[in-house]
């Protein structure tokens, strides 16, 4: 392409493979990931369109063929007005997008187990597909991260290590990552393209998703699902260091003097947007469990089913301020409902999360129409 | 007055809620205002008030209401096309720490409105009135099973239509995007009345939808002419039969998922939110139980289209009719098991994944089998290049794409990787763009000369058609590209430099499909500028096979003076073959459905109601209820409802008939 020379084109096997990887030239994280489980899902996507060029090629030179071939001013061509049917051709033509549906069903079927984001990932993680086992007892442990998605911003909270970041992820290379991920509000997906696939984090309950970064570097990571108005800066960014480098990090993150407890947390968790990475030196044990259950306010009670698949989920009583219905307010609670348009100017990142300067284009919660805010501060 | 009364008379409407500070609404709102006065000032001027009210408003007749829908479908495409410049410009503007021209309240209105009038306002009507307007022909009906129905299904989409329009105006429209996912649009994230006015737009739309699509099957299946067995039936009927039956099955879903939000938001239940047992992954599952046989609601009718359009350009019978219909059934009940797969990234089980990615694969298959029968129609044909047949191939060339990147996100592990990314934006454009519009501008193109007795211009629609295909291509190319490079939809503000290009070639092509829009009013106008030119009086300027092509071109209020009886497939075809020698005489008065206003009114009450009921006025929303029930009940002791055309006029029509086939003749 005129715009983008690719560095790293990976010609998997196929040609055509190549014209893909090529097609976006030297951005396409998607296609030239930095980790295993992405890589083999981008030569997944090589396959599969591989496989269906079979059929798509053939079907678009026949399709220009006949249009020119058969073309009214065409005098030569053959013209048969009534032959509407033939067995011979019926049998192709249901049984070649047949044949080509086994063959992917049959990757599918395969891939999708082999890749099942809830799945442990061997250590290093690049043995073939399908040796992937149980990883051998002197291999490290994935590094567990507990995310939680927050109005808009990322929280990783290392349990291990004790320490927790907020819009910043950094992980050694080649170690596997258990992402353990919830959500504070509404549900957003944890999306590190060059990593692994992406995941749902939902209120109230536990997803899970596993990953590893082979190369070092940094990569992007962000919220693909639209979950309000500061969604657009919900990024971070990833870097992916030796495990001294790691240890490094960890240290200087742990001189850090902010604390992250439940206080910190509920004030953490108001909206806010563009958000600066934060280090947090402390972390409270269990923070996660009980925002999983929603209960980090003090003197609120868990939910009990949490987990994903259990046998309820979100069963904690609504508390005062929370969603009354419309009905049953009283004239006075009606609210308002104006047309807001936020101020523009001020700069991205200034401040602490909460921060008035951090709400430039999203402030929205200065209507008494917008009960969100406050119902957490009153709750 | 106390501040009590107000709120109870006004509900949480005030002066705020009138955007008068945001400078882009108010020039929109004076563009619309001053083009609205003309408008009226001109229909009073005119003296039209009684024409439209007495031959269109409160019209039975199939024709004018399928004509009416597809008036209301462009007018639509406009208001949907404005956000979709919109969101281009946004985007291609938001580089380099710019913010772009629209803060987020603005842009996410912006993509949810366009979103939800893209599907509901354009794609919607604009199947229904093509349906509406060819299956009562094709079947030589002389109108649908209950025409009032028809012409209140009609009234109550317009009614939806303008409830999203005046959310433009006053107060403002969901930031959701356009399935306003809980828990985000509950009342804890959106306490505004953007959702009600989604909820309420669709709700509304959604009682026309799901009656019209009653009224269409019954009318297929009890209505069609004598001989006419099911597979006699042309494949456009076959494909409305199919359409309707997933409209029934589908959309009662959504009109009780909305209900059950609309219960969370106004009775203050906990279906979907965060609390009380609610849980926000069913309104996900529920909204694609109808989601998804929703997109096959608007692809069949234009698959039907294409087949109608390709065999007759290619002057031959449709090859391989009988595995068509297999085709259109498999796809109808397989469009029920494919649902999850919008969701693969929800965290469901590996063999649940799987499950969903292998069917949904599946519908591949019948899919695949109707390209190749349209393929093997135009082979050994005589194909006329058309517009409806450029359409046709344009269509089959730019929609194997979009087949194959959806199989590509029918691949679990894949979909990790493209869910919500603007790879599924491309996607889905590619098939609602190559396949719904290209089929349904193919439609307009084939039976406009049916409706107006005259055919298009074919200079303006040729530049619309290369204009609408490359700037499609120019449009959306990027945006698959900026999916492989991991960029997510919905994003207001970029901060990587590399992807601007992108974004600003997209906008080309949206200015390219912009001249497209352009040149389709172009070649209306100069059609109906030129139409004494254009005029056919055949009746079936296209060598049609099918029976709406036997009558004349426009089609007497009643269809057919007498009840054609079918021995064949392409039953016109058939008759033109064997020299059939069209009555001239013995015609008898008849039977017609008499116009009501009834509908009007009630869309009118429906509106009324669904307003109140966003801006939290009871008092109104009581007497609207009350209102509609007592129209509705009113109306059932109206027998006025039939008369009988006398038998003069039919004569005195289908002796125009008989003299318009002389001239045409010499």
């Amino acid at each position: 392409m005129i715009f983008c020379v690719s560095h790293r084109a990976r010609i998997r096997g196929a040609l055509l493979a190549g014209a893909l990887a090529a097609l976006g030239g030297c951005n396409t994280v998607v296609m030239n990931p930095a980790g295993d489980v992405a890589r083999q899902q981008s030569s997944l996507i090589v396959w599969s369109t591989v496989l269906m060029l079979l059929i798509i090629v053939p079907v678009m030179i026949l399709t220009v063929l006949f249009a020119w071939r058969y073309r009214a001013g065409n005098e030569d061509a053959p013209y048969e007005p009534d032959w509407d049917h033939s067995t011979q051709l019926e049998l192709v033509i249901w049984s070649a997008p047949l044949l080509i549906i086994i063959a992917l069903g049959a990757l599918t079927w395969v891939s999708t187990h082999l890749l099942d984001p809830y799945r442990p990932l061997a250590p290093g993680a690049k043995a073939a597909p399908g040796k992937t086992t149980a990883p051998p007892a002197a291999a490290p442990a994935p590094l567990v991260v507990e995310v939680v998605s927050l109005d808009w911003k990322w929280l990783f909270i290392y349990p291990e290590q004790g320490v927790a970041t907020v819009n910043e992820l950094v992980v050694p290379v080649d170690r596997p990552v258990r992402f353990q991920m919830t959500s504070s509000s509404v549900m957003n997906t944890l999306w590190i393209p060059a990593m692994a696939g992406m995941i749902y984090t939902m209120p109230g309950m536990e997803t899970v998703l596993h990953g590893v970064l082979n190369e070092r570097g940094t990569f992007r990571g962000q919220s693909a699902n639209y979950s309000g108005a500061g969604f657009s800066g919900m990024h971070f960014q990833t870097h992916s260091v030796t495990p001294a480098r790691f240890d490094q990090w960890v240290a200087g993150v742990k001189r850090q003097p902010r604390r992250l407890d439940a206080g910190t947390y509920l004030q953490l968790e108001r909206p806010s947007e563009n958000v600066r990475p934060i280090g947090f030196g402390a972390v409270d044990a269990g923070l996660f469990r009980r925002i999983v259950a929603m209960c980090v306010k003090p003197g609120t009670s868990c939910m009990q089913g949490m987990s994903h698949g259990g046998p309820a989920v979100n069963d904690r009583a609504p508390r005062a301020g929370e969603a009354e219905g419309a009905l049953t307010r009283d004239a006075s609670e009606k609210g308002e409902s104006p047309h807001m348009s936020a101020p523009h100017g001020a700069a991205h990142g200034q401040g602490d999360p909460g921060d008035a300067s951090n709400r430039n284009m999203t402030m929205l919660d200065h209507s008494p129409a917008r009960p969100r805010a406050d119902a957490r501060q009153r709750a | 007055m106390s501040d009590d009364l107000i709120k109870t008379i006004f509900g949480r409407l005030t002066l705020d809620s009138f955007p008068i500070h945001e400078p882009i609404l108010v020039g929109t709102f004076a563009v619309v205002a001053l083009g609205g006065i003309a408008l009226l000032g001109a229909l009073t001027y005119f003296k039209l008030w009684r024409y439209l009210w007495t031959e269109w408003f409160t019209s039975v007749d199939h024709k004018k209401i399928g004509i009416m829908y597809i008036v209301l479908a462009l007018v639509m495409l406009m208001r949907g096309f404005a956000d979709a410049i919109m969101m281009r410009l946004q985007q291609a503007l938001a580089f380099n720490g710019s913010e772009g021209y629209l803060n987020a309240h603005h842009y996410d209105q912006v993509f949810t409105a366009h979103g939800v009038i893209m599907i509901f306002f354009v794609a919607m009507p604009f199947v229904t009135g093509l349906m509406n307007y060819v299956v009562p022909l094709q079947i030589g009906a002389r109108d649908v099973s209950f025409p009032f129905l028809n012409n209140f299904s009609f009234w109550m989409t317009v009614a939806g239509a303008v409830t999203v329009m005046a959310s433009l105006f006053v107060g403002e429209f969901a930031r959701t995007g356009w399935l306003a996912m809980a828990p985000l649009s509950g009342l804890d994230y959106s306490p505004d009345v953007g959702v009600d006015y989604y909820i309420w737009a669709l709700q509304i739309a959604g009682v026309g939808t799901l009656l019209s699509g009653v009224n269409l099957i019954a009318t297929i299946v009890k209505m069609r002419a004598p001989g006419m067995g099911l597979m006699k039936m042309p494949i456009f009927t076959w494909s409305a039969l199919v359409t309707n039956v997933l409209i029934v099955a589908a959309f009662p879903v959504l009109t009780a998922v909305l209900a059950m939000l609309s219960l969370d938001r106004y009775v203050g239940t906990n279906f979907f939110t965060n609390t009380g047992g609610g849980n926000p992954m069913m309104y996900v599952n529920m909204i694609w139980i109808w989601g998804h046989p929703e997109v096959y609601i608007l692809i069949l009718p234009a698959f039907g289209v294409f087949s109608e359009v390709v065999s007759t350009f290619s002057g031959k019978r449709l090859f391989g009719y009988t595995s068509m219909v297999y085709a259109l059934i498999v796809i109808c009940i397989l469009s029920y098991l494919v649902w999850l797969h919008h969701f693969f990234t929800m965290g469901s089980g590996a063999s649940v994944n799987s499950f969903f990615g292998i069917t949904t694969m599946i519908i591949s298959i019948p899919t695949g089998a109707k390209i190749f029968n349209w393929l093997f129609t135009m082979y050994r044909g005589r194909i006329r290049f058309e517009l409806p047949m450029m359409w046709s191939v344009a269509f089959m060339l730019t929609f194997v794409i979009g087949g194959m990147t959806g199989v590509m996100l029918a691949v679990p592990p894949a979909d990790f990787q493209f869910h919500n990314s603007l790879f599924l934006v491309a996607h889905f454009h590619n098939v609602i763009i190559g396949g719904v519009l290209f089929g349904m501008f193919a439609g307009v193109n084939y039976w406009w000369p049916k409706a107006f007795g005259f055919k298009l211009d074919k200079f303006w629609g040729t530049i619309s058609f290369w204009c609408w295909v490359v700037g499609f291509w120019v449009a959306f190319t990027p945006l698959y590209i900026l999916g492989l490079m991991g960029v997510t939809r919905r994003l207001r503000v970029f901060d990587d430099p590399s992807l601007h290009i992108w974004f600003i070639i997209a906008g080309v092509g949206a200015a390219i499909i912009a001249a497209g829009i352009g040149a389709m009013l172009m070649q209306f106008y100069v059609s109906i500028r030129d139409r004494e030119k254009l005029r056919d009086t055949t009746g079936d300027p296209w060598n049609g096979r099918t029976l709406e092509w036997a009558t004349s071109s426009p089609p007497p209020a009643y269809n057919f003076a007498f009840t054609p009886v079918i021995h064949d497939l392409d039953a016109w075809h058939h008759m033109k073959s064997k020299k059939a020698a069209r009555p001239t005489e013995g015609f008898r008065a008849i039977h017609m459905p008499k116009n009501t206003g009834a509908g009007v009114i009630l869309a009118g009450l429906s509106l009324v109601f669904g307003l109140a009921m966003i801006w939290y006025i009871w008092w109104l929303a009581a007497v609207a209820f009350v209102a509609l029930l007592a129209t509705a009940i009113g109306h059932t002791f109206n027998y006025d409802r039939d008369f009988h055309i006398p038998v003069e006029d039919v004569i005195a029509s289908e002796d125009i008939r008989t003299r318009q086939l002389q001239t045409a003749e010499v």
